[in-house]
């Protein structure tokens, strides 16, 4: 009430700005702001660019007498070689070692989720953390060579040398899930500590165990949190690209046999891109085609996850 | 009836666990807590997993870099010698002689025409030597582990398999590794190119993404209002965020490779280094790719560094009657800059470990020159490893073994730097 009744008193005391002051045009300031908002919309022109130049490429690729766009989503071979460009080999093989990378991070990663925010004291998780973000933090092309030269072999001395070829979507989908792990245990774990305590106190009281809590109660309370970690995780998954090159194969093959070489979308465009790849040739367009295919699902996929996320923090803020 | 048939849980549950005494709560408890023991052992197993994992790689790549060779030459080095004294030790007119007398006159003419003999440094004499006299062959190797468990099968196998061969013990990571240029025989190939490629296309990524992605922050976070232009950009930061890396290495190629070709070959500016081969495929390019690739992660670390500055600083700046930037400037950022150059850092160490885009921007996959700036071609350490680890025989495989623990060395330190900054920075402000 006083501070009300006082504030028309204030403003008469206010001393009266001098026109030239409150008037001035500071060019300076504006060509500051000019150039900052400049920086902002550098990211909206990378995001054009990419648009641009995915979908110009594709359209150049789509406009090729030997590429039908109905055969480029259901044809089962690309061999460039013969004219036939069918993506689902490659698409195939994506979803073959995300499938296996999912396997491995998924179970592993809601596991350390939940032992960190539901089990683990302070000092074990100072401990966890750093670890964890050191596997996070270690280059993918590290992760590839791990792979081929340490995940294969033992495949291939469990199965059989005959079972497990020398490249393989298994051995690379298992090690793409150890890269994914911290990812989906660190958005987990944001997702669990999000759940107010008194939720916990609450099942506590009712005499739940502490398992029970956070399996019944902080686990279906942080699901949409859950869900847009592993949605993200998947995305990243659709869009490594080293590991599968590495230790995946090379050469595009309609299989879904795990054990067997296929190239996935990603592990394609590093490979003819490295190679000698002229410019207006069919191949160089049709890894931009890839390249759009690609973009699209993880730009999706990435959408829906940060949709779950909004109405997730929605209910608990 | 009717009341308890609308809350049936509630006041039914309490009612019996009421006249049932705690027969409810201890229902099954003993079972409970075992499963509830066992989950939790389950749990414990994963995260262990998750570190067996992390062990097990760098467990894998010391196995590599360390181990048992069996080297063979040409020319045994110890018949070289010159009234005893040992080739090492040969003065460089003595060594031309050595060349002139035992390499073939091609290469020889082909060597006098880079650079005549006579007016070379005896270290380089040394090591043309070594490479087309003595010229050690590693024909085995093995890994740390074999080498230190199985030394008696080893030499049993050099025996048997290489008579004329002999082991030493090899670390691939050397200084000479570090010193020497990209070679085609894997006794003598380093990682120099690929280490200076690095740092030009990261010094060229952080000259470029530094500035725009700081200035991109303090646009969002001091001026910007919530409009809808404003919501975009934001928005869209945080898609890029999660667009695959590789797409950016297409954008790169059809843009900066492709369409300002003149530009990034340095046709424009007169620096050409290399018209015939670069054409486009520069460290520039590669900088700039990797530049749009770590924005938006510059952009965000940024953000937060600027929204943790106090607002009453900013209104203490404009109490005195500073302007908006002056505010900025003077207050803002000395105060926000430990947090952001701490995420530069870190989106930094990201570009620094980045592969797939440089390889469809074009990476050299083998140049034996130091790249003198920013038109030259480019390898960076990452394709190093990447190039090495592709190839079949199994000596390439400890080089990119050694490599990548050159690169890990060199994130770590960088990560480090990051953490100590944010420790710092987090002292200064409690």
């Amino acid at each position: 009430m006083a501070i009300v009744s006082s504030a028309p008193r204030l403003s008469s005391h206010v001393v009266e700005v001098p026109l030239a002051l409150r008037r001035r045009r500071r060019p300076g300031e504006a060509l500051i702001q000019a150039f900052l908002f400049f920086c902002g919309a550098v990211s909206i022109l990378t995001t054009f660019g990419i648009v641009y130049v995915l979908t110009r490429e594709s359209l150049l690729f789509f406009a090729a007498p030997e590429v039908n766009l109905w055969e480029f989503f259901t044809g089962t071979s690309w061999i460039p070689a013969v004219g036939e460009f069918g993506i689902l080999p490659l698409v195939n093989a994506t979803l073959l070692t995300t499938t296996f990378a999912m396997l491995v991070a998924l179970p592993l990663g809601l596991a350390v989720a939940i032992y960190l925010s539901e089990y683990a004291s302070t000092a074990v998780r100072n401990v966890i953390k750093p670890v964890l973000e050191v596997l996070a933090g270690i280059p993918t092309v590290v992760y590839g060579y791990f792979a081929l030269t340490f995940m294969t072999p033992i495949l291939r001395t469990i199965f059989g040398r005959d079972v497990v070829d020398i490249y393989n979507t298994a051995s690379a989908g298992l090690v793409m899930g150890i890269l994914i792990l911290p990812l989906v245990s660190s958005m987990s774990e944001d997702a669990f500590s999000a759940v107010p305590r008194s939720l916990r106190e609450a099942a506590y009281a009712l005499g739940a165990t502490r398992l029970e809590t956070a399996v019944r109660v902080v686990l279906p309370s942080a699901l949409s949190g859950i869900t847009a970690a592993v949605i993200l995780a998947i995305s990243r998954a659709v869009g490594e690209t080293m590991i599968v090159a590495i230790a995946a194969g090379a050469g595009p093959a309609f299989t879904f046999n795990p054990f067997k070489a296929a190239e996935t979308m990603t592990g394609h465009i590093v490979r003819i891109s490295g190679g000698d790849l002229s410019y207006d040739s069919i191949d160089y367009d049709s890894i931009f085609a890839i390249g759009l295919v690609l973009f699209v699902m993880t730009l999706a996929l990435n959408l829906i996850s940060r949709a779950i996320m909004r109405r997730f923090r929605e209910v608990y803020e | 009836m009717s009341r308890i048939h609308s809350e049936p849980g509630r006041s039914g549950m309490l009612d019996r666990l009421w006249h049932e005494d705690d027969d409810l709560f201890r229902h099954n408890l003993p079972g409970r807590h075992r499963a509830g023991r066992v989950w939790e052992a389950l749990f414990l197993v994963a995260l262990l997993v998750g570190i067996l994992a992390l062990t097990l790689l760098i467990y894998n790549i010391v196995d590599q870099s360390f181990g048992l060779v069996a080297v063979q030459f040409k020319v045994d080095p110890a018949t070289l010698a010159v009234d005893g004294t040992p080739v090492e030790d040969l003065s460089g007119s003595q060594l031309v002689t050595l060349i002139r007398e035992r390499v073939s006159k091609g290469v020889v003419r082909r060597l006098d025409s880079e650079q005549p003999l006579e007016e070379r440094g005896r270290d380089d004499l040394l090591a043309i030597v070594m490479e087309r006299v003595v010229d050690p062959k590693i024909v085995r190797s093995w890994s740390l582990t074999e080498s230190l468990l199985k030394r008696a099968a080893i030499e049993a196998e050099r025996a048997d398999t290489y008579p004329e061969a002999s082991l030493e013990f090899r670390s691939w990571v050397n200084l000479e590794f570090i010193s020497r240029p990209q070679s085609s025989s894997p006794q003598l190939a380093g990682v120099r190119t690929a280490i200076l490629g690095s740092l030009w296309t990261i010094a060229i990524t952080i000259l470029v993404a530094f500035p725009i992605g700081v200035g991109a922050a303090i646009y969002l976070e001091e001026y910007a209002s919530d409009n809808f232009i404003n919501r975009i950009i934001q928005t869209n930061i945080n898609n890029l965020a999660g667009v695959p890396s590789i797409i950016y290495g297409m954008l790169g190629l059809a843009i900066f490779v492709r369409l300002l070709e003149p530009l990034t070959s340095g046709a424009l500016v007169g620096g050409v280094a290399d018209p015939t081969t670069a054409n486009g495929r520069t460290i520039l390019s590669a900088g700039l790719t990797l530049a749009l690739l770590i924005l938006p992660l510059l952009i965000v670390n940024a953000q937060e560094a600027i929204r943790a500055v106090p607002r009453s600083l900013r209104e203490a700046g404009y109490a005195l009657g500073a302007t908006k930037w002056q505010t900025i400037w003077h207050h803002v950022l000395p105060n926000a800059i430990p947090g952001i150059l701490t995420g530069t850092i870190l989106s930094v160490s990201r570009a620094m470990g980045e592969t797939a885009p440089l390889v469809v921007v074009g990476a050299s996959t083998f140049i034996v020159f130091d790249p003198n700036g920013p038109f030259s071609k480019f390898t960076t350490l990452p394709i190093q490893i990447y190039q090495w680890t592709a190839r079949p025989q199994a000596e390439f495989r400890n080089l990119a073994a050694a490599a990548i623990l050159v690169l890990l060395v060199l994130l770590l330190t960088l990560n480090a730097t990051a953490i100590l900054m944010r420790n710092r920075f987090s002292r200064r402000l409690a």
